[in-house]
Formats: C-alpha cells, structure tokens, sequence
C-alpha cells in the first residue's frame, strides 16, 4: 500500500504564513460547505460514515464524542485542539502544525459548528513555543476572511509535563491547575472544561476533517482496514537512515515503513507508540499498522540488533514514572517499582523472582490505573517478556551491566 | 513586591499567572505565589501545588539560558549521554546546577519532539538538534 497524503496534503505546498495559499489549495471550501448547505447532525453524520477514529492514540470514534457533547445540555460547550503531542518518539503534529495550520482551524471551526462550541481552545505544549506566534498569526488571517464568527479559538500553553496529553488532565491544567487525572465519569463529552461539555480532538483527527467533508464520508472510508480508516502521520526515529515523518494508509504493513521508506537496517524490534507503546519484534515486522493491530500516536522507534531491549523498555519506564502526575497510587508507585527493577537488571542485580514482579505489576497497572499513562504503561514491559525473556534471563546469569547507550 | 492583576475573568488561570511571572521573572518569586492565592482566594499551597507541577515553572532563579538536554529514548539511541558530558564539562556544572555567573542553568528533560533529528536540547525556547560535542561549544558560544 502506497503513502497517501491526506492529513498532510498542503504540508510543503502552502505556505504557512499566507492564507491566500491555502485558499488556492480549496482552503475552506469544506467550511464554505458545512456553514451554507448542511446542519451540525449532517456534519456530524458525515464524520460517523466516514469512519474517523481518534489519531491521538486511544482510536475513539470522532463522531460520537461530537454527538455527544452536541446532545449534552447547556449553552456553553467547548472545543479543545490537543496539541500536546509530548509521547516520547512522536513529532507528527509539531511538522503539521508548523506547515498547515490553516487546515487544522477549519477542522476546529467545523468541529466547533457541529458540537455547538463558541469557544475553542488549542493547547500547545511548551516545548512547542516557537510556533505560538505562527499559530496565532494563522488564526487572525482566518478570523480576518470572516470564517470565524461563529466560535473564538485562543490559544493555550502547556508548561512541561507530558500528562497532560491525557484529555482530563489538560482540561485541569487550561483550568490554570496541576494537570492531573480525573475520575470519569463524568466524561468530557457532558462534563469537560470547567464542567461544560467538551470535545477534545488530536491535532491530526481535525486535520481530517475538512478532507472528509470536501471528498465525502464514503471516499474516506475506502481508505484503510474495516475498523481503521483513512491515514495515519506516523513520526519514525532511532535506528534508520531516514528518520522523520510519513504519511500511510493505515494497515500498511510495519515494514514498509520502517524497511522501504525510513531505511532501517539489521532491525531488532519496532517500538510503536511511544513509551507506553507496544514493542514489535523483527520477526513480526509485516504487522499492519491499525487500530486493530499496533498504532498509538505513530510514534515508531526503531531498534537495531546492537541495542539491548531491557535497556530501552528501562528508558520508557523511567519517563513514564517522571511524568506520572502522582494522583493515583498504582501508577505513581506501579511505574516507580518497575522503575526500580529495572535498575537491577541495568546493574547486573536483576533475579528471577525480579521477572515474577514484573509480571505481577504489569497485569495490576491496566486494570487499576486511574488513566491511560498508568493502564499502557506496562506494555513495553509486557512485550519484552514476551518476546526478548533472554534479554532478562541473560542479564541474571551473566550478571550483565549497563544502561542505554 | 510583584504585584498580582485584580481578578477580572470568571476562568483566571494560576497556570496563566505563574507562566506570566516565569517570564518577567525567570523564576516564580514566593511573594508573587502569596499574592496570586490572595486576589484568587486560594490556598497558597493550592498555588505552590501548580507551580511545582509543570517542568517548565521553577520557583527558584535560574541562568539567563536554561538548557534542556532531552534524555528520552530517541535520544539515548542517539548518544544523548555524550551530550549531556559535553555540556557538564564546557560549563562545569552538573544537571539541577546554575553557573556562579547567572549565564546557564543545566537540566535533563524529557522528549523535546525533535527525535528525528536526535541528540536534541533546548536553549530557553529554542530548539537545537542533531548535536555533536563540537556544535555544543558553537552554540554555548553564541549565548548572551
């Protein structure tokens, strides 16, 4: 399956600091559409068919969160940009945002007319600083067509912590609070920002939108696999050639990605999704990358065979244990004891009752994490026992040290 | 003393007041924290409680530069640990420390997103990638 630019169609084309660019590439034809010939429950119909889920990581289906917070009582509903794209190996939003940010506000005001939102906020992380200004510029030259009488889009920055990517978080952080966790429910759709009802979007879901409007629902669901339509945005480092962004159909096979495209040699294991994402051994490189198989933000980093798989999954642990906000116990204590066994195994102390825990805590993270950090976080763990045991079992009989290197 | 703008919106953000202090100040003063919980009436731990959240706040003062070495995975791939040395020893200082001149403040971070053109770091807002010891140097340099 080829690469197909659908998400980044005007990436490189246009240019991000004039409109008139982005008009002459249908810019905004697809709001011209949606404000003057369909109703927010056709908008909404129209994602529904097309079959868009979540590019964010978790895969929810994007028309039922617009559904819902559209049904959810109140006058007062917001719309959020997640742009808090701090999964470790992922870079995705930050190439977009940086090259299209005109097709990102007309995905937010078309977002923002069918959920009933007048105010939207774009939460960009702190690292991201530099393109506060582009982004803003963007919007005024967008506001300055006139595209944006019916909803106001400010913009909001992170201040460095990684957590805050989870929806419930960032909510409590534009809240101006630590940015940590909620108990759901009440979920965002009915009570999100400041107890209204709230979408919350990835950057790369709303990209899709004005696509999925302008070419139809049913153009956009004859791309992919059943249960994963579209496109992906995947961001590939580590051991190849040619690191960066790629665009794939999704359900493309792994290794067209990481062999054909980004040039990876002599690979050992793919980890895909980030810190908390799943690590796909060399002999499983044909896995299709969807929903149904491996995904999560796109994160893709590539191991070759000189690197030591216990010493990366240590690497995601231990970032994953800093950037637990610490509201729940099981993640907060959970990542900071695998944490602590790894280190053992790094210093050559690792044993077999070691192994045991891990097991045991990887089982009990998933099902008594308060969010997604703490429930993916054992997955590298779980994968590594899985498919690279004698990584560990080598490490307690030779007594192997070191770190990542 | 920093003074705190009366509360005008209905939404005030703590976050939104601290990032604008970080700013003016470089760091977030504790008379400032005191001042922010009085005009919200908050608790000051509520305050403190934010501040000492984000990675990016820091209620003690820092170097003119602050620099960030990513130390995330894509970047260990990549050598980040040569980075980080490079960096101790051009300004002899360790991860946490300030230089005694007040020029550079040294800290680890976490996934800076520039992993496709790992070792990466941050100077204040500015991102730096596909670092090598000798660019360190070049870049330190250049710093006022």
């Amino acid at each position: 399956m080829p690469q197909k630019r659908v998400v980044l169609k005007n990436c490189g084309i246009i240019d991000p600091r004039q409109i008139a660019t982005y008009l002459q590439q249908d810019g905004f034809k697809a709001w011209q559409k949606v404000s003057t010939e369909m109703t927010p429950e056709q908008v909404i119909e129209e994602v529904k068919t097309s079959g868009l889920r979540g590019r964010g990581g978790a895969g929810f289906p994007c028309w039922l969160k617009w559904d819902l917070a559209r049904k959810s009582p109140g006058i007062e509903k917001y719309v959020i940009c997640n742009a808090d794209e701090g999964e470790m190996g992922t870079f995705k939003d930050k190439y977009i945002l940086g090259n299209d940010p005109f097709s990102l506000i007309e995905g937010i005001a078309i977002a923002a007319y069918a959920v009933g939102a007048r105010q939207s906020f774009i939460y960009l992380r702190a690292e991201y600083h530099y393109l506060l200004d582009l982004l803003q510029q963007a919007i005024k030259q967008v506001e300055a067509k006139g595209f944006l009488k019916h909803v106001k889009i400010d913009i909001r920055l992170g201040a460095g912590a990684y957590v805050c990517g989870e929806e419930s978080a960032l909510m409590d952080s534009i809240e101006g609070k630590r940015g940590e966790a909620r108990y759901r429910p009440p979920f965002p759709t009915t009570e999100g920002l400041w107890q209204k009802p709230t979408t919350i979007n990835n950057v790369e879901t709303l990209m899709n939108i004005p696509q999925i409007i302008l070419n139809g629902a049913s153009w956009f669901n004859q791309i992919g696999t059943e249960r994963s339509k579209g496109t992906k945005v995947f961001s590939v480092s580590g051991d190849v050639a040619k690191p960066g962004v790629y665009e794939l159909v999704l359900g493309t096979p792994l290794r067209e990605l990481v062999v054909d495209l980004a040039a990876g040699e002599k690979i050992k294991a793919v980890q895909v999704g980030g810190s908390a994402g799943r690590i796909v051994p060399y002999d499983k490189i044909d896995t299709p990358l969807s929903f149904e198989t491996v995904l999560g933000s796109g994160a893709v980093i590539v191991l070759n065979e000189s690197r030591d798989i216990v010493n990366a999954v240590y690497k995601s642990l231990e970032f994953l244990a800093e950037e637990s906000c610490g509201k729940c116990a099981p993640c907060r204590e959970g990542t900071k004891a695998i944490v602590g066994i790894m280190e053992k195994f790094s210093k050559g102390e690792g044993s077999e009752r070691d192994i045991k825990l891990l097991e045991q805590l990887s089982s009990a993270l998933p099902l008594s994490s308060l969010c997604g950090l703490g429930q993916a976080a054992p997955f590298p763990v779980m994968d590594s026992l899985q498919y690279f045991k004698d990584s560990y079992q080598s490490r307690i009989k030779e007594k192997k040290v070191g770190v990542v290197k | 003393m920093p003074e705190v703008k009366k509360k005008t919106k209905e939404h005030e953000s703590v976050l939104v007041l601290l990032q604008e202090a970080q700013e003016k100040f470089g760091y977030i003063p504790e008379d400032f924290m005191a001042n922010v919980a009085r005009s919200l009436d908050i608790s000051l731990s509520e305050v403190f409680g934010v501040a000492t959240f984000y990675s990016f706040l820091t209620c003690k003062p820092l170097g003119r530069n602050v620099i960030r070495v990513c130390k995330s995975l894509p970047c260990c791939l990549k050598d980040a640990q040569m980075i980080i040395e490079s960096v101790e020893s051009e300004l002899r200082i360790k991860p946490g420390e300030t230089t005694t001149d007040g020029k550079f403040s040294l800290t680890l971070t976490n996934c800076v997103g520039a992993c496709d053109k790992a070792p990466a770091m941050m100077i204040n807002d500015d991102t730096y990638t596909d670092l090598t010891p000798g660019k360190i140097s070049q870049i330190l340099k250049k710093c006022k």
